[in-house]
């Protein structure tokens, strides 16, 4: 058990932006709504997962919608009071503790909001480790978790809880009634018992992002090596590539962002050529031709100067990027976990491999 | 007639004179001073001289000023204000300033939220709630407060409730009190649309000195006989008037009118422009005789804005910036300058310092001082160093090109000597004659504007038909702003659609620009 205060928050919201793997949404509105209730109801307790009790109720918190909507409305601090009273007269027992279920990007930041508003603690635990674009893509889907029985609030006090025969059935209920509501909705999802979060989460999530953005800021304190060393040694990352941004495709479909974008090599890898295919979060990084990186592994681009994650919104001619393999959460790599989230799920016509590996020998 | 152009910089002070036929006729560059007014005056005093020309022949004066910027970074002489939020129950989450530095946040003697606001599509997100409102402006009256930001959730699709409020607030507090609003300021997304808001009405006083003083000096000279502007960052004028009520669009005009004043010596519509000076370069781009406008937010003073800005690179690299030779060999230029001390640290002045200045000297580049000076200083040595300045600036103008096909680029700038005349990823390197005062030309040749807005139904108003109108209206506005009416031309054309209106309305937005008569 430890607090989380502003300090903290501005650590977990940088961590959270690598994490989003190019997606996720900047977090940046979210750090200020998770800001403004820790300003107004106090800090935060994070709970290790082994802390909460095998029957008691936990209650993941994200929001649904376009970024841009939050950007104008935010959050009006009472929808999880609502998701609170809908989710916890639904099961008939109070709710023990919120968590994240995407520790990448903005839905990082809004579950520290509701339990400083709600007085509740936080669990150091997501069901993604990262961001990814559909709502089943979590580790508890493989469990046999339900997204639904999923409630939906908006700022102006309507709220709704419904149960779905298919995920395909939940995105679109879920997209209907976000759109009737303004565009951008608080939601909780796939709420279950400790023992299975237990079982099913990414534990120490919200402490690792903690730790990424901790290091990131101070990537440039450090003395024995230089500040491309210390990230990589603190990421425990993968160096993939080095470049220039020389062209960047997009394409919107389906409500989907997806594209390609281009590097010719800088420093070490002048001359060489990689490219990084990305559907909302990153997908592959190839280098040379030869794949280096697949989902669900974490395919990031830093800012080569910053460090600071560049999203696949930010992707702009002429900035200079290093592309980092982070490994993902162990479960992913199971053949369950694959048949969500590997890349042929996302009709990329490849077998998993993990990133270790297909860098083994070095990769200049 | 003549035309004054004066740029205040962070270290100089340049002033130019133009005739009616847009020939330079003086140009001058004088230390900035402490209280700027000092600068400003010894600048207008040496064009004068310079140029022998009698002030009573000046008709138009034009200033750029970074006058609001130090103010926000200094936190020197902004102004107690009240802030308004319309807009709950959404965002009351976000309380306004909930990330700002705590000695900045003093400026507000008061915050309210209250109800009002729109959806995404127009729709109303809660009636206006105009009592509590009133309440708050009665309360900031008491208080003697003389300023007041307004802003709402999405008054960027709908500005209705903001223009309610901003009324209002004038008939509570009387028609002498400072209204800033948010939709006339910032673009989406509330909280930087909202800071540059409140940033806006703190800079009231600021802005009161700065163009009280420039009218001043003007008036000490003898300059009576001039219409009297200020640069906004976007490449136009505004009034004095303008000026006062919204200040912060003066900010970042300084490159801006370098950008605008090269663009006019190279007669290039589209362009990348380096503008190297003492301590920095900057790099900015023309399209179509504007500059490109920034498209992430901007961070002044540690507070996080979306106001229009130009799109800008700065580089530690100028005509002062001090060269190294590494224990490996390699030689660096650069992020630190001898600035304006210049003329007395750098070799060719006698000094004791290697500039990027010293190393153009004995290449041959430039001639300036004592080249003498600078014979012992090695080939290999000085090629390094010119090739490490090049590297930076090519690096540079890389990011700042849209494709790998090569463009045009225009050098500027008292320093641009220290640049070769090629450049990898420049098609052509254009270097124009009073390139070193761009600025202050860039001033002097801004352009009126009028803007438009309104909403259509293009079923009763086909969209062609509207537009058409809108663009018309706005040429009108720009004429009656001062503009001659063959060389206004429309710069700007937005429809945004809103869903929740009946039939297919839009809000058509249009922004037209001419010469100043």
């Amino acid at each position: 058990m430890r607090k989380l205060g502003i300090s903290e928050i501005e650590d977990i919201a940088l961590g959270a932006a690598l994490l989003g793997a190019g997606g996720g949404g900047d977090p940046y509105v979210g750090k200020l709504v998770a800001i403004g209730a820790v300003k107004e109801c106090g800090p935060v307790t994070l709970l290790d997962p082994e802390e909460i009790p095998d029957d008691a109720l936990v209650v993941p918190i994200a929001m649904m919608g376009a970024p841009t909507v939050l950007s104008e409305k935010a959050i009006g601090g009472t929808e999880y009071k609502t998701l609170y009273d809908t989710v916890s007269t639904f099961y008939g027992k109070p709710i023990h503790a919120f968590m994240p279920i995407e520790a990448g990007g903005v839905n990082s930041m809004l579950p520290i909001a509701a339990a400083a508003r709600l007085g509740l603690p936080l669990v150091d635990c997501d069901g993604m480790g990262r961001a990814f674009p559909e709502l089943q893509m979590v580790t508890f889907t493989i469990g046999g978790g339900s997204a639904t029985p999923m409630a939906l609030v908006d700022e102006k006090g309507n709220s709704c809880i419904f149960r779905t025969i298919t995920n395909k059935w939940t995105e679109e209920l879920a997209r209907a009634v976000t759109m009737a509501c303004g565009g951008s909705v608080s939601v909780s999802l796939f709420s279950m018992e400790g023992a299975f979060m237990k079982q099913y989460g990414v534990k120490g999530i919200v402490t690792r992002s903690q730790r990424l953005g901790s290091a990131i800021r101070r990537v440039k304190e450090a003395s024995d090596c230089t500040p491309e060393e210390e990230f990589l040694r603190i990421t425990e990352g993968i160096r993939l590539f080095k470049g220039k941004i020389c062209d960047v495709l997009r394409e919107v479909r389906v409500g989907f962002n997806f594209g390609k974008v281009v590097l010719d090599g800088i420093g070490d890898y002048k001359g060489k050529s990689a490219y990084v295919e990305f559907q909302n979060e990153n997908l592959t990084a190839c280098v040379e031709g030869t794949l280096l990186a697949t989902t669900p592994d974490l395919i990031c681009l830093v800012d080569t100067e910053t460090f600071l994650p560049v999203p696949t919104d930010a992707l702009k001619y002429g900035k200079r990027v290093m592309v980092v393999g982070l490994p993902c959460y162990p479960l992913w790599r199971t053949p369950e976990g694959l048949a969500l989230v590997g890349p042929r799920y996302f009709g990329i016509d490849t077998d998993y491999i993990p990133l270790e590996e297909r860098c083994k020998g070095g990769n200049q | 007639m003549y035309k004054l152009g004066i740029d205040v910089g962070g270290t100089n002070t340049d002033a130019v004179l133009i005739d009616e036929n847009l020939q330079v006729a003086a140009s001058v560059k004088q230390h900035t001073t402490e209280d700027v007014y000092g600068g400003i005056l010894a600048a207008v005093r040496a064009v004068l001289k310079e140029s022998g020309v009698n002030p009573s022949e000046i008709r138009q004066a034009m200033l750029g000023t970074t006058q609001c910027t130090n103010a926000i970074v200094q936190r020197k002489g902004l102004a107690p204000i009240g802030i308004l939020r319309i807009g709950a129950p959404a965002a009351l989450g976000i309380p306004p300033m909930v990330d700002w530095a705590e000695d900045l946040k003093t400026v507000a003697v008061d915050t309210a939220m209250v109800g009002g606001g729109f959806e995404y599509d127009g729709k109303e997100l809660a009636p206006f709630d105009e009592e509590a409102a009133r309440d708050f402006f009665l309360g900031l009256k008491e208080k003697n407060v003389q300023s007041v930001a307004i802003s709402c959730v999405f008054s960027t699709v709908r500005s209705d409730h903001e223009l309610r409020a901003a009324a209002l607030c004038r008939e509570v507090m009387g028609d002498g009190v400072h209204v800033s609003v948010s939709s006339e300021i910032g673009s989406m997304g509330l909280m930087e649309r909202e800071n540059a808001t409140i940033l806006n009405a703190a800079l009231y006083h600021v802005a009161e000195s700065f163009t009280e003083g420039f009218a001043r000096s003007l008036r000490d000279e003898g300059i009576t006989n001039a219409d009297v502007y200020l640069s906004q960052n976007d490449g136009t004028l505004m009034t004095m008037e303008y000026a006062r009520r919204y200040p912060i669009l003066t900010i970042a005009c300084g490159p801006t009118n370098s950008i605008r004043g090269a663009c006019y010596l190279s007669s290039l519509k589209n362009a990348v422009v380096v503008d190297v000076g003492g301590t920095t370069t900057d790099l900015g781009v023309i399209q179509n005789g504007f500059p490109r406008e920034s498209g992430v937010a901007v961070t002044i003073g540690g507070v996080r804005t979306n106001f229009r800005m130009p799109d800008v690179i700065s580089i530690g690299l100028g005509g002062g910036s001090i060269v190294r030779e590494l224990g490996d060999g390699r030689v660096t230029v650069g992020p630190d300058s001898v600035g304006y001390q210049i003329t007395e640290k750098a070799l060719v002045f006698g000094g004791d310092v290697c500039t990027a200045t010293d190393i153009a000297v004995r290449l041959g580049l430039a001639r300036l001082g004592d080249p003498s000076k600078v014979s012992h200083l090695s080939e290999e040595f000085a090629r390094k160093a010119l090739a490490a300045a090049t590297e930076l600036v090519e690096d540079s103008l890389d990011a700042m090109k849209v494709s790998s096909e090569d463009v045009d680029l225009i050098l500027v700038g008292g320093g641009s000597i220290i640049l070769p005349e090629t450049l990898s990823g420049a098609k052509t390197v254009v270097k124009p004659e009073s390139g070193g005062v761009a600025n202050a030309i860039g001033s002097v040749i801004s352009k009126v504007s009028g803007n438009y807005e309104k909403l259509v139904d293009y079923l009763a108003t086909p969209r062609e038909q509207a537009l058409e109108e809108a663009k018309a209206e706005a040429a009108r506005l720009a004429v009656e702003a001062g503009a001659v009416e063959e060389s206004v031309e429309i710069i700007d054309v937005e429809d945004v659609p809103l869903q929740y209106y009946p039939g297919n309305t839009n809000r058509v937005k249009v922004k037209a620009a001419g010469d100043l008569r």
